[in-house]
């Protein structure tokens, strides 16, 4: 484990006007460390991630990222095209919905090699080489791969989108609702899928759910908001068997039971 | 040497928010320690909080007063305050622990299960799993289900595989919460004589224990818990 | 004052007026400067429809002076309605000369080829385009390939010659075939076939392209470096014939297929018209021409 945070957040606020988006939050991840942010609908944790994923721009405060040569950087201080080299690079960002995340008019195949061909990679046979690796680790058979997503169910092409991500070895990735809109059966797959991944490649991860279950699977520490703020923060499973705050009180106590 | 873990003064309750913050004391000025080489029971009937001590003990319980230091690689870390990472990290590397029950994973076999807390602290995934299949075999648990994800084993053998995935490290401290519970008498055997192994290493061991024939093999000493019981004012 | 009826319509030389060619010339000065840039200009309605032009009559209207000869042509042919009609355009407007001759042209406006013959300094190829953006094909956002030309962001073109081995086996876009400008610019040669695109590399002609519709134009200096993008595995290749020309024998040229009969019969013909009859002047012949056809019957 390393010495050094990953990403550095300190008293990041964002408003809408005189509305608060979020405000005042603070908070270090680690490498190989997955942070759960849970909330319900409205209570900011999207607007947080993308003010972290940089698709947003805070009102205030600071996040500094540690690049790979072991520099740090102010994200909100970085040129665009940084930025962008970043999140296609050392980066990922998993979209609930795979279609926003996903050309859904080329194939299975490009998805995945976009990114490679996006740093430099020139050579058909490699590209297409990493795409069917990265396409049965995440579980789409080789015979799938001139498909074009369309014709991929939603569970598929999630787990696209994910391949899609982590072809160029990203140290973190962001994760919105990765498993929302999914069934029951599909969504305990990609989880574990998640799961593994994760820990295979060491993966820092910032992963936004309603779901406590989601959380408790695949995070270490977790972030619970509401209206904005911060209401508590820890181990998962700390928050989760002992929650101290009245709103995770009611989240923990409103899990249908099976 | 350090005293493996301490307990000191700690206090804990449970205020309900939906219940109009209604407060509910656990335990309080609980203090113990125990000693590399031994095995300490939390004694007591249900309700009296040593369950809540054995989640305190590891980080999945907040505390509300008092220090748990435990000795951490030489350092002396304060349980009751120390931050997420750090708690993740003496997770790590220096307590242990075997709950009652078994958080099931989807698709991840009973072997990848137990090897989990060894290749997760660097050891190779085939040493790992050597030593995963020696456990199980050890807890006689059949040899056909090792490659099986444990969602669908019945709840004895489920708790062999808890047990195992506890026992594969070598952490200096050992949380046990009932670890026999659903045992026949051939493999509560086999508990007991690996708890007295650790024991010979060196292993501070802290657990809970109903069955009585158990705990009087394995306990060095009881902690008795209504001791603590919470409003009781230390004498 | 009296004017003769004959003269009703009096345009300005060239059709447009002195202001909006100065416009038009400071945006390609502009596309001059930065090679393959597309520069954004204010396209103006002319007396044809979209398609059929308007980008490359503007360009060609700022630029051309009294003194230019004018050739035009359309898939390679000299002879066809959009070559015939944009002509006589310009012989009205501007009363300038025309020719069909290449090499005795000084401004050559061109729809989908680039001539046989090559091109020397002092010439200017002007291309009508329907589609300026390249990338528009995989990104249709405009905001979003603006972004990714302003940050030089080209993976994605290679994401369609991806597609393109994965379905066909090689790359088997033959025309508009993306090209990489003085190492900078991913940029879209218009619909000529890609059997023209070495023909752009190093040209010591003026390139200048004009789209109407899209109000855009960019440009390639002479001399200037135009790679076609490929794979190492799967490299860049222009289309090859198997037979020469039925009408002039050339080969290494671009073939039309024309259909002679509805019995099947076709013969391949140099697309560009020009350079076959220049041949055939000089006494080369195909297994097709007439005079063969004669002395065989």
């Amino acid at each position: 484990m390393t010495d050094e945070p990953l990403l550095r957040v300190t008293a990041l606020s964002k408003y809408y006007g005189s509305r608060i988006g979020c405000e005042d939050i603070s908070f270090d991840l680690w490498p190989g460390e997955v942070l759960a942010i849970v909330g319900e609908s409205g209570s900011g944790k999207t607007t947080l991630l993308n003010c972290l994923a940089t698709r947003l721009l805070p009102t205030s405060g600071t996040a500094s990222y540690r690049m790979r040569d072991g520099q740090w950087r102010d994200l909100y201080r970085m040129s665009e095209a940084e930025r962008r080299f970043l999140m296609r690079t050392d980066w990922g960002f998993v979209h609930q919905n795979p279609a926003d995340g996903l050309r859904m008019t080329v194939s299975a195949g490009a998805n995945v090699g976009e990114r490679l061909m996006a740093v430099g990679d020139r050579h058909y046979g490699n590209i297409r080489s990493t795409a069917v690796d990265w396409l049965s680790r995440v579980e789409i058979g080789e015979e799938r791969i001139d498909d074009e997503p369309r014709a991929f169910s939603g569970g598929m092409r999630q787990r696209l989108q994910i391949a899609r991500n982590l072809v160029t070895g990203p140290r973190l990735v962001f994760m919105d609702e990765p498993t929302g809109g999914l069934d029951v059966s599909v969504q305990a797959r990609l989880l574990d899928l998640l799961r593994g991944l994760v820990t295979d490649l060491g993966l820092a991860a910032i992963v936004v759910t309603h779901d406590l279950a989601v959380a408790r699977l695949l995070s270490q520490r977790m972030m619970v908001m509401k209206n904005g703020h911060v209401v508590e923060a820890g181990l998962t499973d700390r928050v989760l068997d002992d929650p101290r705050a009245p709103y995770t009180q009611l989240l923990v106590s409103s899990i249908l039971q099976v | 040497m350090a005293t493996p873990l301490i307990v000191s003064e700690v206090a804990k309750a449970f205020t309900m928010h939906l219940r109009d913050g209604i407060r509910l004391p656990v335990v309080s000025n609980v203090s113990f320690s125990v000693r590399a080489g031994e095995c300490a029971v939390l004694g007591g009937p249900s309700g009296a909080g040593k369950s809540s001590i054995l989640k305190m003990v590891y980080g999945n319980y907040g505390v509300d007063q008092g220090q748990i230091i435990v000795d951490h690689h030489g350092q002396l870390v304060d349980l009751a305050t120390a931050n997420p990472r750090t708690v993740l990290a003496v997770r790590r590397d220096t307590i242990g622990y075997v709950s009652q029950f078994l958080r099931t994973v989807p698709r991840v076999s009973a072997l990848d299960v137990v090897a989990e807390p060894l290749v997760a602290r660097g050891v190779a995934r085939d040493e790992a799993h050597a030593r995963a299949a020696e456990l199980l075999g050890r807890l006689n648990l059949p040899e056909r289900l090792w490659s099986l994800p444990p969602a669908t084993f019945s709840g004895g053998e489920q708790q062999r595989v808890n047990i195992a995935r506890g026992f594969i490290t070598d952490h200096p401290v050992l949380l046990l919460d009932e670890p026999t519970a659903s045992l026949d008498a051939t493999n509560r055997e086999v508990v007991i004589s690996l708890i007295e192994e650790k024991k010979l290493k060196g292993v501070a061991l802290l657990g809970i224990f109903h069955d009585a024939d158990v705990r009087e093999a394995v306990a060095d000493r009881i902690v008795d818990v209504t001791e603590f019981a919470a409003g009781k004012i230390a004498a | 004052m009296s004017t003769p009826a004959t003269d009703i319509a009096t345009y300005n030389f060239a059709y447009l007026d002195e202001q909006t060619k100065r416009m038009i010339r400071r945006a390609i000065l502009k596309g001059i400067a930065i090679p393959g840039y597309q520069v954004p200009f204010a396209s103006r309605e002319m007396p044809m429809p979209y398609g059929w032009g308007t980008g490359g009559v503007q360009v060609t209207a700022a630029i051309i002076g009294p003194d230019d000869v004018l050739k035009v042509i359309d898939q390679g042919a000299d002879d066809t309605t959009n070559a015939v009609s944009i002509r006589a355009f310009f012989q009205k407007v501007a009363d300038v000369a025309v020719t069909t001759e290449t090499a005795k042209a000084t401004i050559i406006q061109t729809r989908h080829r680039i001539p046989e013959h090559p091109l020397t300094g002092g010439q200017t190829l002007v291309y009508q385009v329907p589609i300026p953006e390249p990338l528009r094909f995989l990104e249709p956002r405009e905001t979003e390939t603006r972004k990714m030309h302003a940050l030089e962001e080209y993976g994605l073109m290679h994401v369609k010659l991806y597609e393109d081995i994965a379905r066909h086996g090689r790359i088997a876009t033959t025309y508009a075939y993306p090209v990489k400008v003085e190492g900078r610019y991913v940029m879209d040669p218009s619909p000529t076939p890609k059997f023209d695109n070495p023909k752009m590399h190093m040209s010591p002609a003026l390139q200048l392209f004009g789209a109407g519709r899209e109000k855009r134009i960019y440009a390639v200096p002479p001399f200037t470096k135009v790679v076609s993008l490929d794979f190492e595995d799967h490299p860049f290749e222009i289309q090859t014939f198997d037979q020469p020309c039925a009408l002039c024998g050339a080969e290494q040229v671009y073939l039309d297929e024309v259909i002679l009969d509805d019995k099947g019969g076709h013969m391949f013909v140099c697309s560009d018209t020009d350079h076959c009859e220049t041949r055939q002047a000089c006494g080369h012949r195909g297994h097709l021409s007439p005079d063969i056809l004669e002395t065989a019957r």
